[in-house]
């Protein structure tokens, strides 16, 4: 009798009626073999493997991560809140201990999806894994978590949402920037003023195979994980890193994709991208979820599988070691960083220029964010959007010192109604938001 | 006329049924060593001094599926399995004579790796060896594409008498359930032929020369032919036979709970406007998983008989039985004592219940009676419990698409239905405790009977549509045929209603029975590579509703 080592949650939802559009990578049939492949298979039935029924996130859900312009029914649609609501019954499961762990596969992803959210950009409208751990935050009082972005893209939308946090770490593996969308996440975006070093981006050449990966799960992810000491690791688990991947170049497998989990032990994984979804999904998806049950995953290999042509040249391996050291450095010199970038209390500005490939809208932003060692800084972000809106978004971080506390409610009273279709405050210690026009 | 017959644990129930309502029926205890001699005594009691002419229809219900699997009473079973990527085949391991061997297809049914032919040879030769007759074929994926267990029955042939092959047994994807369910199959098919072909004989013999239906565990019926094929479907139809016999006392457009009160469990189930509610896979039972299409059953250790004993100061109530109530002369008290005290019950010896719910009493603390009450109301609450955590875990239940997500139907039983000796005590009490309508289900004693007697034929149909292979398949029926890009979901719905009548007919379906059918599941996708449509792929999946045979219901309502 098949029995997992431990008990698992999983919530599965293809959202089987949901596309952007027919023909789009983003469609009804992504999960469809994925979900042949766990059935057949007989994974609901094994003991210890429990299936969750997804919930609806709410408004206010979305409100603790997002500015959604001009609200949140403009910008998402029933299958986002219910991607979203998969996340957060996973995180319920996980935090009420009825599970040790849990994976949702979900769809539509979300980790372009960035705090302003003015519609679609790289097929996501919200950013349910960050949805997902402020709920958790706020529900449960979570102090320090950890985000180990694996899709082959970067991950810009969470890279942006935990920018300034110094409480969340967020680390992405993927391909180049060079040859990849969305065109950033190198080795030197560290995070802001007050949280560098706890954003890393670790950049991998294409060609990166198994090895390459697993290389810098051991030799970087696991390391800076064991000095942040989180209390939860979330997976953004995308799958589009596989060596049948249509829209990407990298040659991980189902076997890396498993012994990954295996290795990163994440408490939740969230599905992201992957859209090889006969020759691969199907394949990755089991190994995951058989590796976060703690189950025998050895004869999880996708029909095609040759590991000699799938080898990786020594000059790859030499340009991931070279990434991995510099990462290293830069994550042993944050307390530094943090010193230098600039006096507390000062008014740092950062100028944005942000393109929505899914909905082609052009957005520049203007942010304000005040220094401050005590905690991750308030900041308030002045969007525009061609063809679009502009607004003002202000944040008070969830564990907001005193001085900063008061600097985000002097944000939101001076900002001038005229000049902004809407003015949002998102109060994270008072767990409100507040809008005014 | 129309002739139900249930052999259940302890007494074979059997009712003789005509537009009239019941003209007879009659309870004979079963031997459990003894089946064959249980139905036939069953049948002669029923028919004494009529004409055998006059019965239309004759539907059995037995245990004896169940009763090997129990008593671990089945034929050796060799099984082949091929796998390919994936869990390790040899965790669903059925014995010593089980073979993983090479070979593999695809989730979308394409061969992935070839079947080796001489392994094959070499498993027959020493399954012959071995002296074993019969063996389940089963590959992964099958049901998408049946050609290696078919290439694989025609070099087993020859070596052995019966080879049963895993597409066969369900159009559901789930490996691990199609091994159990197919060696299941394989393991009771001798048994079941040599007592049917019994049962039909000396039928024969009495004058009865209707074909004989068999009730299956989704409370439907499948002719005596049908049978052979898949003698597993027979295992637990009792427990539907009496869900079937609540039906015509369920309200119409709302749902209902089914509870079948016995000497030590109760076995609960819902209707949906009459239509019981199905397992979504198969039976489970503990560990046990198949694909045996079944009644969504589930049953609480407490009946009438349940041991009643004091452990750490409080209350415990069965699971188990040491005998009969005090009341009949059993050794320890039990809720049908508590029902003799209580006065609600005039049977049995009153001073016998008397003494033993004092002994419970007196180590509560309690009064005699007010014992007896809280025995009472605890038994209601703990089975009423179970029964409202089974409706959280059916409304609870996953679903796959925005549109069931926002629409998804939620149980809300507005009426329950018992059955079973103490049906009547229970009913009034329940409904008092809770204000939901309770009703003790009329003649309940033989309800079990007339719910297989009225039984309708059941079957399902699954099929697969692939625009881009250009192929509509329904394995389950060994069909497959060419289909052109422009197929569409209308030709798909016909070509499975044509499919299911044709199987319904086989089982031997009544004609008028044949609009009961409903599509339980559709799914349309686009097959998108490289940015450009290729093609389509459908699946749908027809039933054929279990319910009862028309003309008979209104008879029953007016015995009521």
């Amino acid at each position: 009798m098949l029995k997992a080592s431990h008990k698992t949650g999983l919530v599965f939802f293809p959202a089987f009626d949901w596309a952007i559009d027919p023909t789009h990578p983003e469609r009804e049939e992504r999960l469809l073999y994925t979900q042949d492949q766990v059935t057949e298979e007989g994974v609901f039935d094994i003991q210890g493997i429990v299936e969750y029924k997804p919930e609806l996130i709410s408004n206010e859900d979305i409100r603790r991560t997002h500015f959604c312009v001009p609200d949140e029914q403009s910008v998402t649609t029933e299958s986002h809140l219910i991607s979203g609501g998969g996340a957060k019954a996973i995180a319920d499961a996980v935090m009420q201990k009825e599970v040790k762990n849990g994976f949702a596969l979900v769809r539509p992803p979300g980790h372009h999806s960035m705090r302003v959210s003015h519609g679609g950009r790289g097929f996501c409208h919200i950013n349910i894994e960050a949805v997902m751990v402020e709920y958790i935050r706020s529900r449960y009082g979570v102090k320090r978590i950890a985000i180990v972005d694996t899709d082959c893209h970067h991950g810009d939308g969470t890279d942006d949402i935990f920018w300034h946090d110094p409480d969340v770490l967020f680390i992405s593996l993927h391909q180049d920037g060079r040859t990849m969308y969305p065109g950033t996440g190198f080795t030197g975006e560290l995070g802001g003023p007050n949280a560098k070093g706890s954003n890393l981006n670790i950049p991998l050449p294409p060609g990166t195979s198994t090895e390459g990966y697993l290389y810098v799960i051991r030799n970087c992810v696991l390391p800076v994980l064991d000095a942040f000491k989180p209390d939860i690791v979330v997976n953004s688990a995308g799958q589009d890193n596989h060596y049948t991947d249509p829209l990407t170049n990298m040659n991980f497998s189902a076997q890396g994709y498993a012994q990954l989990t295996t290795l990163l032990k994440p408490d939740i994984a969230v599905l992201e991208g992957g859209y090889a979804i006969e020759g691969a999904l199907p394949y990755v998806n089991l190994g995951i979820i058989l590796a976060m049950a703690g189950l025998d995953y050895t004869g999880v290999v996708e029909p095609d599988y040759d590991p000699d042509r799938l080898k990786q040249s020594v000059s790859i391996t030499d340009k991931i070691k070279k990434t991995v050291d510099q990462v290293n450095a830069y994550w042993s010199q944050r307390e530094q960083m943090r010193e230098k970038a600039g006096t507390p209390g000062d008014i740092l500005v950062r100028h944005r220029e942000i393109f929505y490939d899914t909905d082609n809208i052009f957005e520049r932003q203007k942010e304000k964010i005040r220094v401050c060692r005590d905690c991750g800084g308030s900041f308030q972000l002045d969007s525009k959007a061609t063809p679009g809106r502009h607004v003002l978004g202000v944040h008070i971080p969830i564990n907001a010192c005193d001085a900063c506390k008061e600097k985000g409610y002097e944000f939101y009273d001076r900002a001038d109604t005229d000049k902004y279709h809407r003015v949002y405050l998102q109060d994270r210690p008072k767990d409100s938001y507040e809008i005014k026009e | 006329m129309i002739l139900g017959l249930d052999v259940g644990g302890t007494h074979t129930d059997a009712v003789l049924l005509s537009t009239n309502g019941i003209e007879a029926a009659v309870k004979v205890p079963t031997e459990p060593e003894n089946l064959f001699n249980s139905v036939l005594s069953g049948f002669s009691k029923l028919l004494e001094g009529r004409d055998p002419k006059q019965v239309e229809r004759v539907v059995i219900s037995t245990t004896l599926t169940t009763n090997a699997i129990i008593e671990q009473k089945m034929a050796p079973v060799a099984m082949v399995v091929s796998a390919g990527p994936g869990i390790n085949p040899e965790f669903y391991r059925t014995g010593e004579h089980y073979y993983a061997v090479s070979g593999s297809i695809n989730h979308r049914g394409r061969e992935k790796a070839p079947v080796n032919e001489m392994q094959i040879q070499d498993i027959a030769k020493e399954i012959k060896k071995a002296g074993i007759e019969y063996v389940g074929v089963v590959s992964k994926f099958c049901v998408r594409n049946p050609s290696h267990e078919i290439l694989i029955r025609r070099i087993l042939n020859k070596h052995v008498k019966k080879v049963f092959l895993g597409h066969h047994v369900s159009g559901n994807l789930n490996f691990p359930r199609r091994i159990a369910t197919t060696h299941l199959n394989a393991a009771v098919f001798s048994l079941h032929k040599n007592f049917f072909e019994a049962v039909e004989k000396s039928l024969e013999e009495k004058g009865i020369t209707v074909p004989i239906q068999i009730l299956k565990a989704d409370g439907g019926t499948m002719s005596l032919a049908a049978s052979m094929h898949f003698p597993a479907q027979t295992v637990l139809s009792g427990p539907a036979a009496s869900i079937m016999g609540a039906i015509p006392y369920a309200p119409e457009g709302q749902d209902a709970i089914v509870l079948d009160i016995g000497g030590t469990t109760t076995d609960i189930a819902f209707l949906v406007d009459k239509t019981p509610l199905l397992e979504p896979v198969g039976i489970r039972r503990g560990q046990y998983k198949s694909l045996i299409r079944s009644l969504r059953t589930d049953s609480k250790g407490i009946g009438g008989d349940s041991a009643l004993r004091i452990k750490d100061g409080k209350l415990t109530i069965g699971p188990d039985r040491e005998g009969p109530a005090m009341a009949f002369g059993g050794p320890c008290p039990t809720p049908t004592d508590a029902l003799v005290v209580l006065g609600l019950m005039n049977e049995g010896d009153t001073q016998k219940a008397k003494e033993g719910i004092h002994s419970i009493a007196k180590a509560l603390g309690m009064a005699d009676e007010a014992a007896a009450d809280h025995i009472f109301r605890t038994c209601c609450s703990v089975i009423l419990k179970k029964t409202f955590e089974m409706i959280d875990q059916i409304n609870s239940q996953p679903v796959y698409t925005v549109h069931d997500f926002l629409e998804g139907y939620k149980l809300s039983p507005r009426k329950i239905l018992m059955l079973g000796g103490p049906a009547r005590f229970f009913a009034d009490k329940i409904q008092d405790m809770y204000q939901i309508k309770t009703i003790a289900v009329p003649e309940s004693s033989v309800a079990n009977a007339i719910g297989a007697a009225l039984a309708r034929t059941t079957c399902e149909v699954t099929l697969n549509a692939d625009t881009e292979q250009g192929i509509v398949t329904a394995h389950e029926e060994d069909f497959a045929e060419p289909i052109s890009k422009s197929f569409s979901e209308d030709n798909l719905i016909e070509t499975a209603y044509t499919l299911l009548t044709e199987k319904a007919e086989n089982a031997g379906a009544d004609t008028d029975d044949l609009d009961e059918v409903e599509v339980v599941e559709f799914q349309e996708f686009n097959i998108v590579r490289n940015f450009s449509p290729r093609g389509k792929i459908f699946r749908a999946k027809m039933q054929l509703k279990p319910g009862l045979i028309k003309g008979y219901e209104s008879v029953l309502n007016t015995v009521s």
